[in-house]
């Protein structure tokens, strides 16, 4: 054990990473739950279905892994934000269990059919919105004495944090979109391009929104964006997702197939890291930053060398599944 | 009316991970049980092997399905509701629940993928590498999981700062005192679980007479495999006992409903243990017999409850009860095999309608089994999270009011009340409707398919559509 050397950076980046997989992989799926709701027809919701379903439960994972890994680099900020957010979490639990248990009901119990298909898509919905919540309630930060939450289970609900869960809802619509341009072709393609174009004007608002918002209400993060030479220096990071919002406009009305999809995940990742700039380097707003909440040196070291190997057979099987289950979706493969 | 939020959390919990782990008790010894079959059906190319492996693949779906979708609640239970326990041992229990994440969750999901959707598009061997993975994650999941819950039961190689947990020696850690035992233990109990739901359907399939072949193999391969290992899960069972007398004698008196201790204590059989009173009333209790059995020995000496003040002694009556529903329901299984195993012996065993029935109702006696099992060992580390050392009281999220705990389980208490019985139901549907060959693949009678890949990934006949 060294104690000189931090390994929270390593950490903070390895989480970085994980969460954001998650958002951008399960943000898909759950993306193409919302749109399974505005399918034309029984034969449109059976090609949507199957092309998530050899994946999305390698998809939400990373959610386990997101939520444990937060426990395992920053236990204290796990032990404050987890309970601050106690309904969104529930909302969001309950409504994974009936969306992810809707791909295997929906076609073994087919009595029951309507009433899975609307699981799947309010469940997706619901998801979506209460991530939302948390990112919200996440931004604006949690009441805190010592090393405990001590605000009340309401309070996470605002209006800021309401108007970040819709915005999450079109967010992970679109790249649900994009998704499901890349996986089907010939109507069901074009009508993914109009349901994209309609998530995108709805992304462009929120992002614009939050974008003045969060300064507006918290000086701290005002500051950070817009005083000399921050100012100039960030000035790429609302610039280059201006430029993403078109070419993802562009893309979706030409015939491109990949771009969609990709322009969404660029328009994640820049939101993301305009959120990161917001707070750094708290993880738990106004109360600790990364290396005061940062675990034991014992315990991050430990998890440490399990990770570096692990991770990236991980990323590599999961690459390889994917490449499995390339192409557009075919209707002989997945549940009959 | 007074909502106590620990009383509800605990309440909560007890809720979703006893529904959580039926799953789990199930599919563990499932996945080992198809990778068999996969693995039989390559060497042998015997199509019962084939049939057999897609039926059970289709309710390996959906409980595995089930398991997944109630096992992403379990890791949030720690920070919604235990998040003063999340902030004391988070140190040391962290890694261990992440190892089970990156060892063993993604293994599965992606390869169930694979081996659900993957027969036309991955070579066949391929396919079987990837029942073998799914296989192993779930049994690196039960490693790691047990491994985090015996730290809590058995705690060592931890040293406290401020009140707060810090690791001093991995290794000890995980490998807690009673790690080896419970992991033992609790993976046997859940390949019996599985077995003896293949030794229901196998019987119920007999018993109807369309699949006979296919029923016949159920009950030979669930009765040969429940032969060595429900004796060596009451041996287990016996060895994990002497561990928990040496490491948590205030949960083994409560096992044993035993107030007073010393040396040649009675075992008791049955009796409702009063907690007021400190005794037990109406009990039937062999002299010197629990000494025997709980130390090997006539004169071994055995702690009773009373050695412990009673602010640290767990709910007597539910660790007595549920211990002794565990090893009432071990030795009706032991009786189950031992006939059956006369029954073949004989060649009757296909004949024989009454133990057909009696396989049949015994199908779900091994997840009785495992709950009760669970209640014990959980229960009975009652009133600690961590055992001796950090309270259940002192564990639960300052912020909770008892009306937020108590939505909340009344919202988990509403969906698993709705998606057990029809995850239940889809799956005996399943059973009745029969391991049926699909259409292509029915090369009974003489003649090989074509290619029996191709043949594998043909949508089975009576799914729905």
């Amino acid at each position: 054990m060294t104690p000189t050397l931090s390994l929270v950076p390593i950490w903070t980046t390895i989480l970085a990473i994980g969460v954001f997989l998650y958002v951008a992989l399960d943000g898909f799926d759950l993306g193409v739950g919302m749109l399974y709701n505005f399918a034309p027809d029984r034969r449109a919701r059976d090609l949507i279905m199957n092309s998530i379903a050899p994946i999305w439960d390698g998809n939400e994972t990373w959610l386990v892994l997101g939520s444990v890994g937060l426990l395992a680099a920053f236990p204290v900020a796990f032990a404050i934000i987890i309970p601050a957010v106690y309904f969104p979490i529930l909302l969001m639990l309950l409504a994974l269990i009936f969306r992810g248990l809707a791909f295997e009901f929906r076609y073994r119990d087919a009595e029951h059919r309507t009433f899975w298909d609307h699981g799947f898509a309010a469940g997706s919905a619901l998801a979506a919105f209460a991530q939302g919540v948390i990112l919200g309630s996440f931004i604006q930060g949690f009441q805190v004495e010592g090393r405990q939450f001590v605000g009340g289970s309401f309070d996470c609900f605002t209006a800021f944090s309401v108007f970040t869960g819709v915005a999450l809802m079109f967010g992970y619509a679109l790249l649900g979109a994009g998704w499901l341009v890349i996986k089907t072709e010939g109507t069901l393609q074009d009508w993914a391009r109009a349901l994209g174009r309609r998530c995108l004007i709805g992304v462009t608002i929120a992002v614009a929104f939050v974008s003045l918002w969060t300064p507006f209400v918290d000086p701290h993060i005002a500051a950070r964006w817009f005083s000399w030479p921050n100012i100039a220096l960030l000035a790429p990071v609302p610039l280059i997702t201006a430029a993403l919002i078109w070419y993802e406009w562009r893309s979706l009305n030409n015939r491109s197939e990949y771009a969609p999809f990709l322009a969404a995940l660029g328009l994640f990742v820049m939101s993301y890291l305009g959120i990161a700039i917001s707070l750094w380097p708290m993880i738990v707003p106004r109360y600790f930053t990364l290396e005061q909440a940062a675990a034991s040196q014992s315990t991050q070291a430990f998890l440490l060398v399990g990770t570096l190997v692990l991770l990236p057979v991980i990323l590599l099987y999961t690459g390889w599944s994917y490449w499995v289950f390339r192409g557009k979706v075919r209707s002989d493969i997945g549940y009959h | 009316m007074h909502l106590d939020p620990e009383f509800l959390s605990r309440l909560q919990f007890a809720w979703v991970v006893g529904w959580h782990i039926l799953l789990p008790a199930f599919t563990v010894g499932l996945a080992s049980f198809i990778a068999f079959l996969e693995g039989a059906y390559a060497l042998t190319k015997r199509p019962v092997f084939l049939a057999l492996s897609q039926f059970w693949l289709k309710i390996f779906a959906i409980s595995f399905g089930m398991g997944v979708v109630t096992g992403i609640v379990m890791p949030f239970q720690f920070g919604t509701n235990w998040s003063r326990f999340s902030d004391v041992a988070g140190n040391i229990i962290s890694p261990l629940l992440a190892y089970e994440g990156l060892t063993a969750f993604f293994l599965e999901a992606t390869f169930l993928g694979v081996l659900l959707f993957g027969r036309k598009l991955v070579p066949p061997s391929m396919h079987f590498v990837a029942a073998v993975l799914v296989a192993v994650g779930t049994l690196s999941s039960s490693f790691w999981i047990l491994a985090t819950n015996s730290w809590m039961q058995t705690p060592v190689g931890y040293e406290v700062i401020d009140g707060r947990f810090f690791p001093k020696d991995w290794f000890a850690i995980i490998f807690s005192p009673s790690f080896p035992y419970r992991l033992a233990h609790t993976v046997s109990a859940f390949y019996v679980t599985t077995a003896f739901v293949v030794l229901g359907v196998g019987a119920y399939t007999v018993r109807r007479g369309q699949w006979l072949t296919e029923g016949r193999v159920m009950l030979r391969l669930a009765l040969w495999f429940l032969a060595i290992f429900v004796p060596l899960q009451i041996l287990l069972g016996d060895l994990h006992g002497l561990n928990t007398l040496e490491h948590q004698p205030a949960k083994l008196a409560a096992i044993e409903g035993l107030w007073d201790g010393g040396r040649g204590v009675p075992a008791s059989i049955i009796a409702w243990p009063d907690m007021k009173a400190e005794r037990n009333l109406a009990e039937i209790a062999i002299p010197r017999v629990g000494s025997l059995y709980l130390t090997h020995a006539w004169d071994g000496e055995v702690k009773g409850l009373k050695d412990f003040p009673p602010d640290q002694r767990a709910p007597v009556a539910i660790v007595y009860f549920a211990f002794r529903i565990m090893v009432g329901i071990g030795l009706l299984m032991l009786a189950i095999v031992a006939a059956g195993l006369v029954l073949m012996a004989r060649g009757q065993l296909d004949r024989t309608r009454w133990y057909l029935r009696l396989c049949q109702f015994a199908t779900g006696l091994g997840v009785i089994a495992v709950i009760a099992g669970w209640t014990t060992t959980e229960v009975g580390r009652q009133p600690w999270t961590i055992y001796g050392l950090m309270r259940t009281a002192d564990s639960v999220s300052p912020s909770l009011t008892g009306s937020n705990v108590l939505v909340s389980l009344l919202l988990y208490i509403a969906v698993y009340l709705v998606i057990y019985p029809v995850g239940l139901s889809l799956m005996l549907r399943f059973v009745w409707r029969g391991p049926a060959p699909t259409d292509e693949a029915a090369p009974i009678g003489g003649g090989r398919p074509k290619s029996p890949i191709e043949a594998l990934a043909s949508p089975a006949p009576e799914t729905a559509r």
